[in-house]
């Protein structure tokens, strides 16, 4: 880990919908997608972000990205401040910030053929010309083991697969620093998804990357995570090497969520009487007071049901926003 | 070993496009016996939907399903007339689907969409049906039914919408219950829930289950008995124990790899359909030359289930 | 494009196009086909029924010919009338579509993308006109801008560009959230990019509708404005001053305002039918 860390979130918090006073009226609250949230992204590592919908990982995501404004506190981004960047500075700074989506079918414009929108940031930012772009374009392709004579078709002509690996060559053209990763494997057959993490995982080690990378699998993120951070309602509610949070999570959330994933052994399945946690997420536009969680918490005490338990470290390394940690 | 509830014997689904037919499902037999538990499992593509589409006549006007056999205790569903299909579906069959969201009418209360499914096959009466509709909401772990029986689909989050539909199939109080991907598009701890809760649910009232999946290890807790499905056809039947101890199939054998995340597992099992021959060839390990051009057969396998697959035949 | 090959398969489509195409050929082709000058009067052959012949005409050289469709108060030759009014009815018509379509476009793509206030307006523009009885803005924008084509045209546009605008504004606002789009900003494109390059061109296939089914509604519309006197010069031949002509003579001198009427049936007939075609091809739950 280098000594500025590529991102630094100070109480990052971002609403959806502002308040006016005839939706006030109506009752219609702001919907929180994150709250006062802190986290540092070293150079060089995979962060990954795990949590259910409403969570607030993608909001994240986009947050450092500057996708979407902050409502509240700050995004640094090597150590510069981002949170109030707008037009041609923030539009400058992109091509060293990339995305790849969920869904490789609506990721594409259709109108567009591949090699066009591969080369897109490079046209943006002016950073190759006539022959030069073609070289390009051809070069990422090949970095994600496609052909660059493919550079001519369009979207439709590919599988689901061949196109996420399309938006990754797309996201690769203009030599990021750092790729966030939102649910890219969602979409594709689970046999395709081990042949995905490989290509993720060596581009990594060969362009020297950082990745964020959110799924809701918790089986992909531990295959491919240094660190991991669990979410829940727009918080952080665990923060610690990925080892450590499978082995020995201590939030009664990410406990949960670990049992809830199923195994490949039937003895151990049916063994387990498997204590469900009950109910659902809470709605992000009414969060319940203090934690979150504790609705649906085992060890819910009433502090919990008042204030709201802050990141802390239980171990180096290791943070847990929880009044009871295992 | 009593007689199976449900027997079906070399079905296909074939599409009939501009281009000509293309077989989406080919050759698939399976067994269903009163109160176990069949998991298919398959990729996208693999057919396993398709399959039991076909069984309730739910297929789209391009796709036709034909059988040796397909059998509801002594009718063939795929023969069956209007009026015989109605008697049916819903009542001996019921199935649930993917996505609540749209299985449900949005403009319709709940309560009105579980006492039609009463009302039409039990005829009762208002008052009855209303009762029994909040007895079903209350089983399938629905706080509060009398009030929730009034909302709206849109009122309820995605798990309680799930709930729903499966309170609307168990109202036919059916022999069959057909859960074709339940909880692909749920959260993983709602997931767990709904698998919870269908799990007791089958154990209560004895009812037959066929769950389709495209994660296996979801069978694991929930199957009594498995079957692997590739690019429209079965590469292996066994029971739950053998399939995860014992996989014969290379096919199966791969996808456990990849959900175990065994050393070098990374074999990408992609469904390369070959029009002749053995779908699997183009990746399988231990392909050799018949695979290539004559799709095998399910024949019987040493774990007593079957397998479709030319290796270790004498 | 896959598309186009889809639509000569359709049947509506095809037979629409073949009909639309002798149209524009007969309108092309007409100093070749057209007997005679569509402003030739012969005051000795007023009012012939079709398929008459009118009188040699020994002292002006002007030998009797065959008047197929018959001849008008005037004596001009109803058929050659027809097929040199197809000009104007035709390029009327097209110019209306294209400046109905600039404007609803622009306006439709700026409300769907920006939102707030602009789209306030123009939704708000969208309702006036909406509200507003077309019949007395026509009279009042032709009576201030005193008639003649350009005015019509202006006319036309602006009975149409509603059509654009919303199918535009909807289409927008649902491609505004599409993966690519938000690829694009991720990429660093600024709003102009993001719309010039990906969204206009995403909404392009269902504007192909709306546009023939506004085409036949401007050739109508042109039509009913002459009719009423209120369009283009009536010495100027098209559809619509045509049937203005026969309006005096419809119970004896039928084809008169007849003919014209046929031709303009015939002619939305076509674009109506390729409209279809096109809807039909573009409709997502079609079979492939």
């Amino acid at each position: 880990m280098n000594a500025a860390p590529m991102f630094d979130a100070r109480q990052l918090t971002v609403t959806f919908g502002r308040p006016t006073l005839l939706s006030r009226l109506a009752g219609r609250a702001p919907v929180v997608g994150l709250r006062a949230i802190d986290l540092t992204v070293h150079t060089g590592e995979t962060l990954g972000l795990v949590g259910e919908s409403g969570s607030g990982k993608s909001t994240l995501a986009r947050g450092l990205l500057r996708l979407n404004r902050a409502s509240s506190g700050a995004v640094l981004f090597q150590g510069r401040e981002i949170t109030n960047l707008e037009g041609k500075p923030l539009r400058a700074l992109r091509r060293r910030l990339q995305m790849i989506f969920q869904d490789p079918f609506s990721s594409l414009n259709p109108r567009l053929s591949i090699g066009r929108a591969i080369a897109e940031s490079l046209i943006i930012h002016d950073l190759a010309r006539g022959r030069e772009i073609n070289e390009r374009v051809a070069a990422s392709l090949a970095m994600v083991g496609l052909s660059g004579q493919l550079a001519t078709r369009m979207p439709h002509e590919f599988s689901g697969g061949q196109r996420q690996r399309i938006c990754i060559a797309r996201a690769l053209c203009c030599s990021p620093q750092f790729i966030a990763c939102d649910e890219v494997l969602s979409a594709l057959d689970v046999s395709l998804q081990g042949q995905m993490l490989d290509l993720l995982e060596r581009l990594k080690t060969e362009l020297g990357l950082t990745y964020l990378f959110i799924s809701h699998d918790l089986r992909v993120v531990r295959r491919i995570a240094d660190r991991v951070a669990v979410m829940y309602l727009g918080r952080i509610v665990e923060l610690a090497p990925t080892g450590a949070v499978y082995t020995h999570p201590a939030h009664p959330y990410t406990q949960a969520l670990l049992a809830a994933v199923p195994t490949p052994d039937p003895g151990i399945e049916r063994a387990r009487r498997l204590v469900a946690l009950p109910g659902e997420p809470p709605s992000p536009a009414h969060p319940p007071p203090g934690c979150a969680f504790h609705e649906r918490c085992p060890r819910a005490s009433a502090r919990c049901r008042t204030e709201l338990p802050p990141l802390a470290d239980i171990a180096p390394g290791h943070q847990v926003a929880c009044f009871h940690p295992s | 070993m009593n007689e199976p509830l449900l027997n079906v014997e070399n079905l296909s689904v074939e599409f009939s496009t501009r281009a000509g037919s293309h077989a989406a499902v080919s050759d698939v037999s399976f067994t269903l016996c009163a109160g176990e538990t069949l998991g298919v499992v398959g990729e996208s593509g693999s057919g396993k939907s398709l399959t039991m589409l076909s069984l309730l006549q739910l297929l789209p006007n391009r796709a036709a399903a034909h059988a040796t056999r397909a059998q509801l205790g002594e009718r063939n569903l795929l023969q069956l007339t209007r009026t015989e299909l109605d008697a049916v579906r819903g009542r001996e069959i019921a199935i649930v689907f993917q996505d609540p969201l749209t299985a449900l009418n949005p403009v319709l209360s709940i309560g009105r969409q579980i006492t039609e499914v009463l009302r039409h096959h039990f005829r009762l009466d208002p008052a009855r049906s209303r009762l029994r509709a909040i007895e079903l909401l209350a089983r399938v772990g629905i706080a509060d039914p009398a009030l929730r029986m009034t909302q709206y689909p849109h009122e309820f989050s995605g798990g309680m919408r799930q709930r729903v539909t499966i309170a609307m199939a168990l109202a036919g109080d059916p022999k069959i219950l057909i859960a074709d991907e339940p909880t692909t598009a749920l959260d993983v701890t709602v997931q767990a829930q709904i698998v919870s809760l269908v799990a007791g649910l089958l154990e209560q009232t004895g009812m037959a289950a066929i769950w389709v999946t495209h994660d296996l290890a979801l069978l694991a807790r929930i199957a009594d008995r498995v079957m692997v499905m590739f690019a429209g056809r079965v590469m292996e039947t066994a029971t739950c124990e053998d399939l995860f101890a014992r996989p014969e199939h290379p096919y199966t054998q791969a996808l456990l790899a990849n959900l175990r995340q065994a050393e070098g597992a990374t074999t990408a099992v992609t469904a390369d359909a070959a029009a002749r021959g053995c779908p699997f060839a183009p990746r399988c390990p231990a392909v050799a030359n018949i695979c290539r051009s004559t799709a095998p057969a399910l024949s019987r396998a040493a774990h007593g289930g079957q397998i479709a697959c030319w290796a270790g035949r004498e | 494009m896959n598309t186009w090959e889809r639509l000569l398969h359709t049947k509506p489509a095809r037979r629409g196009l073949l009909m639309l195409l002798l149209v524009i050929a007969a309108a092309l082709a007409a100093p070749l086909i057209s007997p005679t000058s569509p402003d030739h009067l012969d005051p000795g052959a007023r009012l012939l029924a079709p398929l008459s012949r009118s009188a040699a005409q020994p002292d002006t050289h002007h030998p009797g010919m065959l008047h197929l469709l018959g001849t008008d108060s005037v004596g001009r030759d109803t058929l050659s009338r027809l097929i040199y009014g197809s000009r104007l009815s035709l390029a009327v018509g097209f110019a209306a579509v294209l400046l109905g379509a600039l404007i609803g476009t622009l306006l439709g793509v700026i409300s769907g993308f920006f939102g707030g206030i602009i789209e306030a307006v123009t939704g708000w523009l969208i309702d006036v006109q909406l509200s507003f009885p077309f019949l007395l803005l026509a009279i009042f924008l032709l009576g201030a801008l005193g008639g003649g084509k350009t005015a019509v045209i202006c006319v036309l546009a602006l009975a149409t560009w509603v059509n654009y605008a919303r199918i535009v504004r909807s289409q927008v606002l649902s491609i505004r959230n599409q993966g690519y789009v938000e690829a694009a900003r991720a990429a660093g494109a600024g709003s102009m990019r993001i719309i010039f390059i990906h969204i206009l061109p995403n909404t392009l296939t269902p504007l192909f509708v709306v546009a023939s089914f506004s085409m036949a509604q401007a050739i109508l519309t042109e039509a009913s404005l002459s009719f009423t006197g209120l369009g283009l010069d009536p010495a100027t031949p098209s559809w619509g001053t045509m049937l203005n002509d026969g309006r005096d003579y419809l119970l004896s001198a039928w084809w008169i305002s007849t003919m014209p009427g046929l031709a303009i049936g015939f002619t939305v007939l076509a674009v109506l039918m390729l409209g279809e075609g096109m809807r039909e091809v573009l409709d997502p739950k079609a079979a492939p």
